[in-house]
């Protein structure tokens, strides 16, 4: 368990992987449904139910009473588990104040209450579900596999260094560096807002893998050449030239001007 | 010009030292009279004049570090699979190019450090001769007789560029090939010949498999050796042509006040070199630059955000995003406006402009005589203008570059970057002439009042019948001088439309826009105040003086002092050429 020994630090990680773990158990004692079925039923029962409690109190006013969508925000049927999970942990659901793009904040909800909410809106319909354990395990994938993968599908918007880049109208593609494997994989099957969906049929998931080990191998990559100046390329360090290097090089001409005698 | 210095003159010990350097090779070679002519050779000294040596300076670590690249560096577009220690990239496909340059960043002894400080130096290269430019143009340092070096200089910038443009271009990276890919779509855009154009230096269809070896050869062959031919005609015309200098007391549009070159200024220049090498090679240990592991090879299908070239091109990647999208079709052919004005048409004006400049303003001023003295940019404000408003248009260009990257620094939207900048282009420019004529123009009022009427020294006097005056303290002798240096002109008067004997001018209308135009020039300039002026303001101020020297006679004794119109030679003060010619007797 490599794996869940270096994100156990991620309460929100740890804390869905326990409740994910919850649901299984739950799903393992449904289907063999002869001991206690009605307990099993009545666990995910009330997780669904306390999601639309939740759903009605912080989101329907946006979303429709019944997850049909109203005047502000979108239809939710069919937008899976994955999608409520990426953007209520990410924060970026409930929706602060429209702008160009909703915003990652500090989430709102504890990991019981998105788990639950994830469990409502995915009952109204099918639709992706939050990765498993096994999708996000990406010990074995090939890094510059990855790399390749990465620079053909995601820096044209997140920039070859995972740094994030503008699109128009104020949106933008948010930086990589500090996203984890879950956001990663969620953000490919559920492709928020200007992000286009990467699914199975596009990008099977040995290569999702691949993708998620290179932008991690990237978020803990040193900088060979010292001072990495943001990763930017060209334009920061056109600007460490005219700021800090014309400093000190006129400096120096003053300097040596100065001292005549 | 007075310039002959046949010997080394003076008294300090560092002229002794010049002497004895200067004697001792004479006594081996025999080059007495040459050397003698030139080592004692008088250079003027401050510290801008210092921007043309922090170019040549950066140059010479380009040569040296490039040389050392050239060694491992392999120019072939061949697809290879890497197999180097960089492992994110392990077992990719790219080009021999870029794989090489890999090797050099990782596998390389020294050779991420080298490649670090020849892009570093590279840019510093760019930007220095930028500002050395800018020096010799707001100082008026291209006027008659330095014309040619001014052009020489245009030539220079473009040079550079094209050095920076194919060298960045050669590692075959993701950023390099989205650049080339650009030019091509530049050259493809030039009307009539374009396609024909673009298959001609591409070897064919893009990217082809050419390309990298032809930029390499125009990288280190062709290029460099121009530039190397140019800078060594630039510096020979400094040089016979002697350089400009500031005004200041004993200083003349005839002679040159400075140190000798040998050893002054020999080792100030020497010491200067191992500085701007220094600094160079600690901010290539330092500092990232180009860090092409990260981008990857290039291929046709990838391109990633943020993609911008170094920052002297960033100017025409700015001109090419702010250009609305207009093409039209003629006789069948798509003629792309929106490529062919940002990147022919306004760098082909800016070039233009900046080559015929001095020529321009000669013609506008009817101005022919020589200037070795620099004037003060607050006396031309129609030049500093046009300059301040050049500098302005392009720094909005630039901006315009990085747009992507400010909207996500500063959470805007791109869209609306890109509208302020289009507006911004066509409105600052001309507020940035008015303001920084109005701005010269005050200063020369400020100038002609201090002239006058000395420093307000902020003491207030009350005279013995109740009378309150406030003291003005005299200017020192150098900031006089510095004043005095202004030369009034005028602009030039209105032909006449026939002669006397009633001949018709066929030059009326050209002669009329010149006069007008040098009436724009000159006609706001704030005139000096003539001999007859100050000599009346400084009686007036020698009363005020004298009223208050009963109270302060001892302490500000040696600090009134009249100015007597030039400052011969002090022990351990810069000695002029003049002075050296006429011969101060020690030293031989
Ligand atoms: C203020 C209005 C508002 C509120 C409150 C709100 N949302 Fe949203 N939501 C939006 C809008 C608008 C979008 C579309 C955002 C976009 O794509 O830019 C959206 C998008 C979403 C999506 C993505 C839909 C998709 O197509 O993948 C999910 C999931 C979602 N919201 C869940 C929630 C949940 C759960 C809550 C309650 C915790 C919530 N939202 C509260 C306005 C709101
Ligand atoms: C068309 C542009 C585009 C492409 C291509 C794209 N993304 Fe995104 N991506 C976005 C945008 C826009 C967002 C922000 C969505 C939001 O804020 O809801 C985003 C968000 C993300 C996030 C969430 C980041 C965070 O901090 O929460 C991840 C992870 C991500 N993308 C990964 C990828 C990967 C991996 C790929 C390639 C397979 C990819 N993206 C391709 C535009 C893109
Ligand atoms: C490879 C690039 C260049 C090198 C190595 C170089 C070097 C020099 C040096 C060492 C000097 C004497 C010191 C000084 O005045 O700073 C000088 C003077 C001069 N340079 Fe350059 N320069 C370069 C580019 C340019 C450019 C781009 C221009 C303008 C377009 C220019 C115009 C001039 C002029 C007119 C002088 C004479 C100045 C005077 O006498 O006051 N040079 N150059």
């Amino acid at each position: 368990m490599k794996f869940l020994a270096a994100r156990r630090r991620s309460p929100i990680v740890a804390s869905s992987l326990l409740i994910l773990a919850l649901g299984a158990t739950g799903a393992v004692y449904a289907a063999v449904a002869s001991v206690q079925p009605a307990v099993a039923a009545v666990g995910a029962q009330t997780q669904v139910e306390d999601g639309k409690k939740l759903y009605l109190e912080g989101c329907s006013s946006c979303h429709g009473m019944q997850g049909q969508g109203a005047g502000t925000g979108p239809t939710l049927i069919g937008v899976g588990a994955a999608s409520v999970d990426f953007q209520v942990s990410s924060g970026r659901m409930p929706l602060a104040a429209p702008g160009a793009q909703a915003v990652a904040k500090d989430p709102s909800y504890t990991p019981e209450e998105v788990a639950a909410l994830s469990a409502y809106v995915a009952s109204l319909a099918p639709g992706p579900a939050i990765p498993t354990a096994e999708q996000l395990d990406f010990a074995d994938a090939d890094v510059a596999e990855g790399g390749v993968l990465y620079r053909v599908n995601c820096a044209q918007c997140h920039q070859a260094a995972g740094q994030g880049g503008a699109l128009t109208q104020g949106k933008y593609a948010p930086s990589l560096m500090e996203a984890t494997p879950k956001e990663m994989y969620e953000a490919m099957i559920t492709g928020p807002q200007s992000m286009p969906v990467f699914a199975d049929s596009t990008l099977p998931e040995q290569d999702k893998k691949a993708i998620m080990a290179y932008i991690t191998a990237m978020q803990e990559a040193s900088s060979p050449g010292g001072l990495s100046l943001g990763r930017l390329g060209p334009v920061t360090e056109g600007l460490f030239v005219w700021t800090a290097v014309a400093a000190a090089l006129v400096g120096a001409a003053v300097w040596i001007g100065i001292k005549a005698r | 010009m007075s310039t002959k210095a046949p010997a080394v003159p003076g008294s300090s010990p560092v002229d002794k030292a010049g002497g004895a350097a200067a004697t001792f090779v004479d006594q081996r070679l025999g080059s007495n009279r040459f050397l003698a002519r030139n080592l004692g050779k008088v250079f003027p000294d401050h510290w801008s004049f210092m921007l043309g040596e922090i170019v040549l300076y950066s140059f010479i670590v380009i040569l040296l570090t490039g040389t050392y690249l050239t060694l491992f560096f392999k120019p072939s577009m061949v697809e290879v699979v890497y197999d180097g220690s960089y492992v994110p990239l392990k077992g990719v496909q790219m080009s021999e190019a870029y794989a090489s340059t890999l090797d050099i960043s990782f596998d390389v002894r020294g050779g991420l450090l080298i490649r670090q400080m020849h892009h570093w130096a590279a840019l510093i290269f760019v930007a220095a001769m930028a500002v050395h430019a800018f020096r010799v143009f707001f100082t008026g340092a291209y006027r008659k007789p330095r014309e040619f070096n001014w052009l020489v200089g245009v030539v220079l910038l473009t040079l550079a560029l094209a050095a920076g443009f194919t060298g960045y271009s050669l590692p075959d990276d993701l950023l390099s090939g989205t650049g080339l890919q650009i030019i091509r779509g530049i050259l493809q855009a030039i009307p009539v010949v374009g396609t024909w154009a673009a298959f001609l230096v591409f070897g064919g269809e893009y990217p082809g498999t050419d390309i990298i070896s032809r930029l390499y050869s125009a990288h280190i062959l062709l290029v460099p050796g121009l530039i190397l031919a140019m800078v060594t005609v630039h510096l020979i015309m400094v040089w016979t042509q002697k350089h400009t200098q500031f005004p200041g007391p004993g200083r003349t549009n005839d002679n040159v006040v400075g140190y000798p070159l040998m050893p002054v200024y020999m080792a100030k220049a020497g010491g200067f070199f191992f500085v701007v090498f220094g600094i160079i090679a600690l901010i290539g240990g330092l500092a990232t630059i180009n860090p092409i592991w990260i981008f990857g090879p290039y291929t046709p299908d990838q391109v990633t955000a943020g993609t911008q070239p170094d920052w002297y091109i960033g100017w025409l990647d700015g001109a090419l995003r702010l250009m609305p999208n207009v093409e039209s079709v003629v006789f069948g052919y798509t003629i792309s406006w929106n490529v062919f004005i940002p990147s022919v048409v306004i760098p082909g004006i800016l070039f233009t402009g900046m080559a015929l400049y001095p020529f321009i303003e000669a013609w506008v001023t009817g101005d022919k005589r020589e200037h070795n003295l620099l004037e003060r940019p607050r006396n031309a404000p129609v030049r500093t203008g046009i300059g301040v408003m050049a500098i302005v248009f392009y720094g909005l260009l630039w901006i315009g570059g990085g747009n992507d990257l400010i909207a996500t620094a500063f959470n805007l939207s791109i869209n609306s970057i890109s509208w302020t900048l289009r507006i911004s282009l066509i409105v600052l420019p001309p507020i940035a002439f008015y303001v920084t004529k109005r701005i010269c123009l005050g200063l020369q009022r400020r100038d002609r009042e201090k002239l006058l009427h000395g420093y307000e020294s902020g003491r207030i006097l009350r005279l013995p019948h109740g009378e309150f005056i406030e003291v003005h303290e005299p200017l020192t002798v150098k900031e006089k001088a510095v004043i005095m240096s202004k030369v009034d002109h005028a602009p030039l008067p209105l032909p006449e439309k026939a002669d006397a004997d009633g001949v018709r001018n066929k030059w009326y209308r050209v002669k009329r826009l010149q006069s007008r135009l040098s009436g724009f020039f000159y006609g706001a300039n704030i005139p000096r105040p003539t001999d007859a002026e100050i000599e009346a303001a400084q009686h007036h101020a020698g009363q005020d003086a004298a009223l208050e020297a009963p109270l302060h006679a001892y302490e500000d004794a040696d600090q009134i002092q009249a100015f007597h119109g030039g400052v011969l030679h002090h022990p351990g003060m810069p000695a002029t050429n003049a002075e050296q010619a006429s011969g101060s007797p020690s030293g031989h």
